[in-house]
Protein backbone atom coordinates (compact mmCIF):
# COMPACT_ATOMS: atom_id res chain seq x y z
CA UNK A 1 0.00 0.00 0.00
CA UNK A 2 1.61 3.67 -0.52
CA UNK A 3 1.46 5.79 2.15
CA UNK A 4 -1.37 7.67 0.78
CA UNK A 5 -3.71 4.89 0.37
CA UNK A 6 -2.70 4.05 4.07
CA UNK A 7 -3.59 7.21 5.32
CA UNK A 8 -7.21 7.37 3.42
CA UNK A 9 -7.63 3.72 4.32
CA UNK A 10 -7.21 4.82 8.14
CA UNK A 11 -9.05 7.51 8.02
CA UNK A 12 -11.80 5.42 6.64
CA UNK A 13 -11.57 3.09 9.37
CA UNK A 14 -12.12 5.29 12.06
CA UNK A 15 -15.33 6.66 10.23
CA UNK A 16 -16.29 3.15 9.70
CA UNK A 17 -15.54 2.85 13.69
CA UNK A 18 -17.72 5.78 14.33
CA UNK A 19 -20.79 5.40 12.27
CA UNK A 20 -21.21 1.58 12.77
CA UNK A 21 -18.70 0.35 15.76
CA UNK A 22 -16.64 -2.03 13.53
CA UNK A 23 -12.98 -2.27 15.24
CA UNK A 24 -10.72 -0.04 12.83
CA UNK A 25 -8.72 -2.66 12.43
CA UNK A 26 -11.90 -4.72 10.73
CA UNK A 27 -11.38 -1.95 8.03
CA UNK A 28 -8.90 -3.46 5.82
CA UNK A 29 -8.92 -2.99 1.56
CA UNK A 30 -10.23 -6.54 0.92
CA UNK A 31 -13.21 -6.26 3.16
CA UNK A 32 -17.04 -5.80 1.78
CA UNK A 33 -18.70 -2.71 3.52
CA UNK A 34 -21.97 -4.70 3.93
CA UNK A 35 -20.80 -8.25 4.08
CA UNK A 36 -18.15 -8.01 6.56
CA UNK A 37 -18.04 -4.70 8.39
CA UNK A 38 -22.12 -5.04 9.77
CA UNK A 39 -22.62 -1.64 7.83
CA UNK A 40 -25.85 -1.62 5.97
CA UNK A 41 -27.08 1.02 2.53
CA UNK A 42 -28.09 3.56 4.92
CA UNK A 43 -24.73 3.59 7.60
CA UNK A 44 -23.04 3.66 3.86
CA UNK A 45 -24.53 7.23 3.05
CA UNK A 46 -22.94 8.33 6.71
CA UNK A 47 -20.02 6.83 5.81
CA UNK A 48 -19.50 8.41 2.20
CA UNK A 49 -21.12 12.16 3.87
CA UNK A 50 -18.47 11.36 6.48
CA UNK A 51 -15.77 10.91 3.75
CA UNK A 52 -16.55 13.42 1.87
CA UNK A 53 -16.16 15.68 5.00
CA UNK A 54 -12.62 14.45 6.47
CA UNK A 55 -10.98 14.22 2.01
CA UNK A 56 -12.50 16.91 0.63
CA UNK A 57 -14.15 15.22 -2.36
CA UNK A 58 -17.53 14.32 -3.62
CA UNK A 59 -19.39 10.99 -3.84
CA UNK A 60 -22.66 11.51 -5.73
CA UNK A 61 -25.37 9.15 -4.31
CA UNK A 62 -25.23 6.76 -7.96
CA UNK A 63 -21.43 6.17 -7.10
CA UNK A 64 -22.20 4.89 -3.64
CA UNK A 65 -23.50 1.73 -4.59
CA UNK A 66 -20.29 1.21 -6.49
CA UNK A 67 -18.31 1.49 -3.32
CA UNK A 68 -18.52 -2.01 -1.87
CA UNK A 69 -15.23 -2.58 -0.71
CA UNK A 70 -12.64 -0.88 1.31
CA UNK A 71 -10.41 -0.99 -1.99
CA UNK A 72 -13.01 0.16 -3.81
CA UNK A 73 -13.44 3.76 -1.67
CA UNK A 74 -10.01 4.26 -1.06
CA UNK A 75 -9.67 4.15 -4.81
CA UNK A 76 -12.48 6.46 -5.57
CA UNK A 77 -11.51 8.81 -3.00
CA UNK A 78 -7.63 8.94 -4.56
CA UNK A 79 -8.59 9.14 -8.11
CA UNK A 80 -11.05 12.03 -7.03
CA UNK A 81 -8.19 14.30 -5.26
CA UNK A 82 -9.00 13.06 -1.82
CA UNK A 83 -6.66 14.46 0.51
CA UNK A 84 -5.97 12.48 4.28
CA UNK B 1 -62.26 62.68 -12.97
CA UNK B 2 -64.59 60.47 -10.92
CA UNK B 3 -63.34 58.67 -8.08
CA UNK B 4 -62.30 54.94 -8.54
CA UNK B 5 -63.67 53.50 -5.38
CA UNK B 6 -61.18 52.00 -3.65
CA UNK B 7 -60.59 48.07 -2.64
CA UNK B 8 -61.32 47.83 1.27
CA UNK B 9 -58.56 44.78 2.07
CA UNK B 10 -59.31 41.93 4.44
CA UNK B 11 -57.24 42.84 7.80
CA UNK B 12 -56.06 39.89 9.86
CA UNK B 13 -55.15 38.66 13.18
CA UNK B 14 -51.67 40.27 14.42
CA UNK B 15 -50.22 36.46 15.31
CA UNK B 16 -51.34 32.64 15.36
CA UNK B 17 -51.23 29.63 17.50
CA UNK B 18 -52.14 26.26 17.54
CA UNK B 19 -55.10 25.90 19.90
CA UNK B 20 -55.66 22.00 19.93
CA UNK B 21 -54.39 18.66 18.16
CA UNK B 22 -55.82 15.46 17.87
CA UNK B 23 -55.32 11.95 16.66
CA UNK B 24 -57.06 8.97 14.92
CA UNK B 25 -55.49 5.32 14.72
CA UNK B 26 -56.95 2.82 12.52
CA UNK B 27 -57.65 -0.12 15.18
CA UNK B 28 -56.36 -2.74 13.60
CA UNK B 29 -52.37 -3.29 14.32
CA UNK B 30 -49.91 -4.90 11.90
CA UNK B 31 -46.70 -5.83 13.47
CA UNK B 32 -43.33 -6.56 11.82
CA UNK B 33 -43.84 -10.62 12.42
CA UNK B 34 -46.98 -9.90 9.68
CA UNK B 35 -45.43 -7.52 7.07
CA UNK B 36 -42.22 -10.85 6.90
CA UNK B 37 -45.00 -12.98 5.73
CA UNK B 38 -44.99 -10.93 2.62
CA UNK B 39 -40.97 -10.05 2.63
CA UNK B 40 -37.76 -12.15 3.46
CA UNK B 41 -37.16 -9.75 6.44
CA UNK B 42 -37.08 -9.92 10.01
CA UNK B 43 -38.21 -7.90 12.76
CA UNK B 44 -34.64 -7.38 13.88
CA UNK B 45 -33.97 -6.14 10.62
CA UNK B 46 -36.78 -4.11 10.49
CA UNK B 47 -36.33 -2.59 13.90
CA UNK B 48 -32.89 -1.74 13.24
CA UNK B 49 -33.43 -0.34 9.74
CA UNK B 50 -36.51 2.05 10.57
CA UNK B 51 -37.14 1.82 14.55
CA UNK B 52 -40.53 0.68 13.32
CA UNK B 53 -41.94 -1.95 15.65
CA UNK B 54 -45.56 -1.81 14.41
CA UNK B 55 -48.03 0.12 12.30
CA UNK B 56 -51.76 0.65 11.77
CA UNK B 57 -53.64 -0.22 8.67
CA UNK B 58 -56.90 1.31 7.78
CA UNK B 59 -60.03 -0.87 7.21
CA UNK B 60 -62.38 -0.41 5.19
CA UNK B 61 -64.81 1.73 6.98
CA UNK B 62 -61.78 3.46 8.05
CA UNK B 63 -62.09 5.80 5.00
CA UNK B 64 -59.98 9.09 4.95
CA UNK B 65 -63.19 11.30 5.37
CA UNK B 66 -63.46 8.90 8.09
CA UNK B 67 -60.35 9.42 9.82
CA UNK B 68 -60.20 12.59 9.20
CA UNK B 69 -63.40 13.83 10.76
CA UNK B 70 -62.05 11.55 14.17
CA UNK B 71 -58.84 13.65 14.69
CA UNK B 72 -60.47 16.98 13.82
CA UNK B 73 -63.35 16.61 16.04
CA UNK B 74 -60.97 15.80 18.62
CA UNK B 75 -58.52 18.88 18.23
CA UNK B 76 -61.85 21.16 18.01
CA UNK B 77 -62.56 19.69 20.97
CA UNK B 78 -59.29 20.12 22.40
CA UNK B 79 -59.34 23.66 20.85
CA UNK B 80 -62.86 24.62 22.62
CA UNK B 81 -63.79 26.27 18.88
CA UNK B 82 -67.09 25.68 17.28
CA UNK B 83 -67.63 24.23 13.82
CA UNK B 84 -69.30 27.54 12.62
CA UNK B 85 -66.25 29.42 13.67
CA UNK B 86 -64.54 27.30 11.23
CA UNK B 87 -63.13 29.65 7.82
CA UNK B 88 -61.40 26.69 6.28
CA UNK B 89 -60.09 22.99 6.39
CA UNK B 90 -57.20 22.32 5.08
CA UNK B 91 -56.36 18.51 4.66
CA UNK B 92 -53.13 17.38 3.58
CA UNK B 93 -52.92 14.09 1.57
CA UNK B 94 -51.58 12.05 -0.97
CA UNK B 95 -54.18 9.18 -0.72
CA UNK B 96 -57.43 10.43 -1.27
CA UNK B 97 -57.64 8.62 -4.07
CA UNK B 98 -60.60 10.52 -5.95
CA UNK B 99 -59.06 13.61 -8.39
CA UNK B 100 -62.59 15.16 -7.67
CA UNK B 101 -64.14 16.62 -5.40
CA UNK B 102 -61.05 16.56 -2.99
CA UNK B 103 -61.67 15.02 0.77
CA UNK B 104 -61.86 18.95 2.16
CA UNK B 105 -65.46 19.31 1.03
CA UNK B 106 -66.85 16.67 2.28
CA UNK B 107 -64.85 16.16 5.16
CA UNK B 108 -65.71 19.96 6.61
CA UNK B 109 -69.60 19.25 6.11
CA UNK B 110 -69.27 16.26 8.24
CA UNK B 111 -67.65 18.26 10.59
CA UNK B 112 -70.39 20.76 10.18
CA UNK B 113 -68.10 23.90 9.44
CA UNK B 114 -70.52 25.48 7.16
CA UNK B 115 -68.84 29.00 6.99
CA UNK B 116 -65.52 27.19 5.90
CA UNK B 117 -63.55 27.12 3.21
CA UNK B 118 -62.53 23.98 2.14
CA UNK B 119 -59.11 22.41 -0.08
CA UNK B 120 -57.04 19.70 -0.15
CA UNK B 121 -53.47 19.98 -0.03
CA UNK B 122 -50.90 17.53 -1.61
CA UNK B 123 -47.35 17.96 -0.24
CA UNK B 124 -46.31 14.42 0.57
CA UNK B 125 -44.94 14.17 3.98
CA UNK B 126 -44.39 17.99 4.76
CA UNK B 127 -48.07 18.45 4.22
CA UNK B 128 -48.77 18.79 7.75
CA UNK B 129 -46.24 22.03 8.00
CA UNK B 130 -47.28 23.81 4.60
CA UNK B 131 -50.25 23.32 6.01
CA UNK B 132 -49.67 25.19 9.21
CA UNK B 133 -48.00 27.87 7.10
CA UNK B 134 -50.88 28.20 4.90
CA UNK B 135 -53.49 28.61 7.97
CA UNK B 136 -50.97 30.98 9.88
CA UNK B 137 -50.83 33.53 6.93
CA UNK B 138 -54.95 32.77 6.18
CA UNK B 139 -55.22 34.07 9.70
CA UNK B 140 -52.60 36.93 9.74
CA UNK B 141 -54.45 37.85 6.11
CA UNK B 142 -57.75 37.82 7.21
CA UNK B 143 -59.26 35.30 4.88
CA UNK B 144 -60.12 33.38 7.64
CA UNK B 145 -59.84 33.06 12.13
CA UNK B 146 -60.02 29.58 12.66
CA UNK B 147 -58.79 26.90 9.92
CA UNK B 148 -58.23 23.25 10.62
CA UNK B 149 -55.32 21.42 9.59
CA UNK B 150 -55.58 17.72 8.75
CA UNK B 151 -52.78 15.38 7.69
CA UNK B 152 -54.67 11.90 6.83
CA UNK B 153 -53.45 9.33 5.21
CA UNK B 154 -54.13 5.19 4.13
CA UNK B 155 -50.78 4.61 2.36
CA UNK B 156 -51.28 1.02 2.65
CA UNK B 157 -53.50 1.41 -0.37
CA UNK B 158 -50.49 1.92 -1.94
CA UNK B 159 -47.88 -0.12 -0.15
CA UNK B 160 -46.15 -2.74 -2.21
CA UNK B 161 -46.45 -5.71 0.22
CA UNK B 162 -43.60 -7.11 -1.16
CA UNK B 163 -41.02 -4.74 -1.48
CA UNK B 164 -38.51 -5.14 0.92
CA UNK B 165 -37.66 -1.83 0.81
CA UNK B 166 -40.43 -0.27 1.31
CA UNK B 167 -43.32 -2.69 3.04
CA UNK B 168 -42.15 -2.34 6.64
CA UNK B 169 -42.37 1.31 6.29
CA UNK B 170 -45.65 2.63 5.44
CA UNK B 171 -48.91 3.26 7.78
CA UNK B 172 -52.38 4.94 8.15
CA UNK B 173 -53.76 7.23 10.41
CA UNK B 174 -55.01 11.43 10.87
CA UNK B 175 -53.65 14.10 12.97
CA UNK B 176 -55.48 17.21 13.00
CA UNK B 177 -54.38 21.11 14.07
CA UNK B 178 -56.79 23.61 15.19
CA UNK B 179 -55.47 26.80 14.14
CA UNK B 180 -56.13 30.46 15.13
CA UNK B 181 -55.77 34.17 16.16
CA UNK B 182 -53.51 35.17 19.00
CA UNK B 183 -51.86 37.85 20.76
CA UNK B 184 -48.27 36.74 20.87
CA UNK B 185 -46.67 34.63 17.82
CA UNK B 186 -47.05 30.69 18.12
CA UNK B 187 -46.19 29.71 14.89
CA UNK B 188 -42.85 30.70 13.39
CA UNK B 189 -41.95 31.65 10.15
CA UNK B 190 -42.21 28.26 7.76
CA UNK B 191 -38.94 27.70 5.78
CA UNK B 192 -39.89 25.60 3.14
CA UNK B 193 -39.24 24.86 -0.01
CA UNK B 194 -39.05 22.30 -2.94
CA UNK B 195 -36.67 20.33 -5.43
CA UNK B 196 -38.49 19.70 -8.45
CA UNK B 197 -34.73 17.65 -9.60
CA UNK B 198 -35.81 14.82 -8.13
CA UNK B 199 -38.88 13.95 -8.45
CA UNK B 200 -38.02 10.68 -8.99
CA UNK B 201 -36.58 10.00 -5.14
CA UNK B 202 -39.96 8.83 -4.33
CA UNK B 203 -42.99 8.93 -5.84
CA UNK B 204 -46.07 6.59 -7.23
CA UNK B 205 -44.69 4.22 -9.65
CA UNK B 206 -47.51 5.26 -12.72
CA UNK B 207 -50.15 7.35 -12.99
CA UNK B 208 -53.87 6.22 -13.16
CA UNK B 209 -54.25 6.49 -16.60
CA UNK B 210 -51.82 3.68 -16.97
CA UNK B 211 -54.64 1.85 -15.98
CA UNK B 212 -57.10 3.05 -18.17
CA UNK B 213 -54.87 2.62 -21.45
CA UNK B 214 -54.22 -0.94 -20.06
CA UNK B 215 -56.56 -2.29 -17.12
CA UNK B 216 -54.29 -5.22 -16.42
CA UNK B 217 -51.20 -3.30 -15.52
CA UNK B 218 -50.31 -3.92 -12.18
CA UNK B 219 -51.78 -1.42 -8.99
CA UNK B 220 -49.48 1.63 -8.42
CA UNK B 221 -47.44 1.58 -5.19
CA UNK B 222 -45.35 3.95 -3.95
CA UNK B 223 -41.40 3.19 -4.26
CA UNK B 224 -38.24 5.31 -2.88
CA UNK B 225 -34.96 5.71 -3.71
CA UNK B 226 -33.56 4.53 -0.24
CA UNK B 227 -29.80 5.92 -0.04
CA UNK B 228 -30.42 9.24 -1.63
CA UNK B 229 -33.62 10.32 0.28
CA UNK B 230 -32.29 9.07 3.36
CA UNK B 231 -28.83 11.32 2.38
CA UNK B 232 -31.20 14.48 1.87
CA UNK B 233 -33.41 13.87 4.84
CA UNK B 234 -30.52 13.25 6.84
CA UNK B 235 -28.11 15.96 5.80
CA UNK B 236 -29.76 19.00 4.18
CA UNK B 237 -32.98 19.02 6.24
CA UNK B 238 -31.13 18.97 9.33
CA UNK B 239 -29.70 22.46 7.58
CA UNK B 240 -33.88 23.51 7.03
CA UNK B 241 -34.67 22.76 10.47
CA UNK B 242 -31.93 24.81 11.19
CA UNK B 243 -32.54 27.97 9.23
CA UNK B 244 -36.37 27.46 10.59
CA UNK B 245 -34.61 27.58 14.40
CA UNK B 246 -33.17 31.05 13.60
CA UNK B 247 -35.78 32.55 11.75
CA UNK B 248 -38.04 32.03 14.61
CA UNK B 249 -34.80 33.60 17.09
CA UNK B 250 -34.88 30.28 19.06
CA UNK B 251 -31.77 27.74 20.19
CA UNK B 252 -32.04 24.82 20.12
CA UNK B 253 -31.43 24.92 23.88
CA UNK B 254 -34.83 26.83 23.96
CA UNK B 255 -36.88 23.69 22.76
CA UNK B 256 -39.56 21.50 24.48
CA UNK B 257 -39.43 19.23 21.88
CA UNK B 258 -38.62 18.46 18.04
CA UNK B 259 -40.94 16.81 16.12
CA UNK B 260 -40.01 15.73 12.72
CA UNK B 261 -41.69 13.50 9.97
CA UNK B 262 -41.72 10.28 11.27
CA UNK B 263 -39.91 8.75 8.02
CA UNK B 264 -37.21 7.02 10.03
CA UNK B 265 -35.92 6.65 12.96
CA UNK B 266 -32.46 6.68 11.47
CA UNK B 267 -32.96 9.84 9.83
CA UNK B 268 -34.40 11.47 13.05
CA UNK B 269 -31.01 10.12 15.02
CA UNK B 270 -28.97 11.74 12.15
CA UNK B 271 -31.08 15.20 12.58
CA UNK B 272 -30.62 15.33 16.19
CA UNK B 273 -26.76 15.07 15.73
CA UNK B 274 -26.44 17.40 13.21
CA UNK B 275 -28.74 20.09 15.20
CA UNK B 276 -26.82 19.33 18.07
CA UNK B 277 -30.38 19.27 20.25
CA UNK B 278 -29.78 18.95 24.17
CA UNK B 279 -30.52 15.76 26.21
CA UNK B 280 -33.58 18.01 27.75
CA UNK B 281 -35.33 18.02 24.48
CA UNK B 282 -37.98 15.87 23.92
CA UNK B 283 -37.91 13.83 20.69
CA UNK B 284 -40.73 12.08 18.78
CA UNK B 285 -40.29 8.10 18.04
CA UNK B 286 -43.83 8.19 17.33
CA UNK B 287 -42.27 5.96 14.39
CA UNK B 288 -41.83 3.11 16.41
CA UNK B 289 -45.88 2.15 17.00
CA UNK B 290 -47.34 4.08 14.20
CA UNK B 291 -44.94 3.50 10.92
CA UNK B 292 -44.68 6.68 8.55
CA UNK B 293 -47.80 7.85 8.10
CA UNK B 294 -46.43 10.77 5.66
CA UNK B 295 -48.86 14.31 5.95
CA UNK B 296 -50.05 12.56 9.53
CA UNK B 297 -47.35 11.86 11.17
CA UNK B 298 -46.27 15.12 12.63
CA UNK B 299 -49.31 15.68 14.22
CA UNK B 300 -49.95 12.38 15.35
CA UNK B 301 -46.53 12.55 17.43
CA UNK B 302 -47.15 15.93 18.30
CA UNK B 303 -51.02 14.30 19.64
CA UNK B 304 -48.99 11.74 21.20
CA UNK B 305 -46.49 13.59 23.19
CA UNK B 306 -48.94 15.84 24.98
CA UNK B 307 -51.38 12.80 25.86
CA UNK B 308 -48.55 11.01 27.45
CA UNK B 309 -47.31 13.92 29.03
CA UNK B 310 -43.63 13.97 27.88
CA UNK B 311 -44.02 17.56 26.25
CA UNK B 312 -45.67 19.95 28.47
CA UNK B 313 -48.99 22.16 27.27
CA UNK B 314 -47.21 25.54 25.89
CA UNK B 315 -43.77 24.17 25.07
CA UNK B 316 -41.60 25.28 22.51
CA UNK B 317 -41.42 22.48 19.39
CA UNK B 318 -39.58 22.33 16.05
CA UNK B 319 -41.54 20.93 13.39
CA UNK B 320 -40.02 19.78 9.90
CA UNK B 321 -41.69 17.56 6.94
CA UNK B 322 -40.03 16.64 3.84
CA UNK B 323 -41.17 14.07 1.23
CA UNK B 324 -42.05 13.13 -2.32
CA UNK B 325 -41.37 16.01 -4.49
CA UNK B 326 -39.18 16.49 -2.87
CA UNK B 327 -40.72 18.75 -0.67
CA UNK B 328 -40.00 19.99 2.49
CA UNK B 329 -41.19 22.53 5.32
CA UNK B 330 -40.21 23.76 9.10
CA UNK B 331 -41.21 25.85 11.65
CA UNK B 332 -40.99 26.24 15.33
CA UNK B 333 -44.44 26.34 17.07
CA UNK B 334 -45.90 26.68 20.77
CA UNK B 335 -47.50 23.71 21.49
CA UNK B 336 -51.22 23.84 22.54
Amino acid sequence: MSANQEEIRAGLAEIVNDVAGTPASEVQLNKSFIDDLDLDSLSMVEVVVAAEERFGVKIPDDEVANLKTVADAVNYIIQAGGKA
Amino acid sequence: MTNRPAIIPAVGAPHTRIYGVGGYRPTRVVDNAEICRAIDSSDEWIRIRSGIEQRRYAGPEETIPEMAVAAAGKALANAGVEPEQIGCVLVATVTHLRQTPAAAPGIAHRLGARNAAAFDVSAACAGFCYGLALASDMIRGGSARYVVVIGVERLSDLTDRHDRSTAFLFGDGAGAAVVGPAETPGIGPVVWGADGARLDAVEQTVPWSAMRNNPSHDWPVLRMAGQQVFRWASYEMATVAQRALTQAGVRAEDLDAFIPHQANMRITDAMIRALDLPDHVQVARDISETGNTSAASIPLAAERMLTTGEVRSGGLALLIGFGAGLVYAAQVVTLP
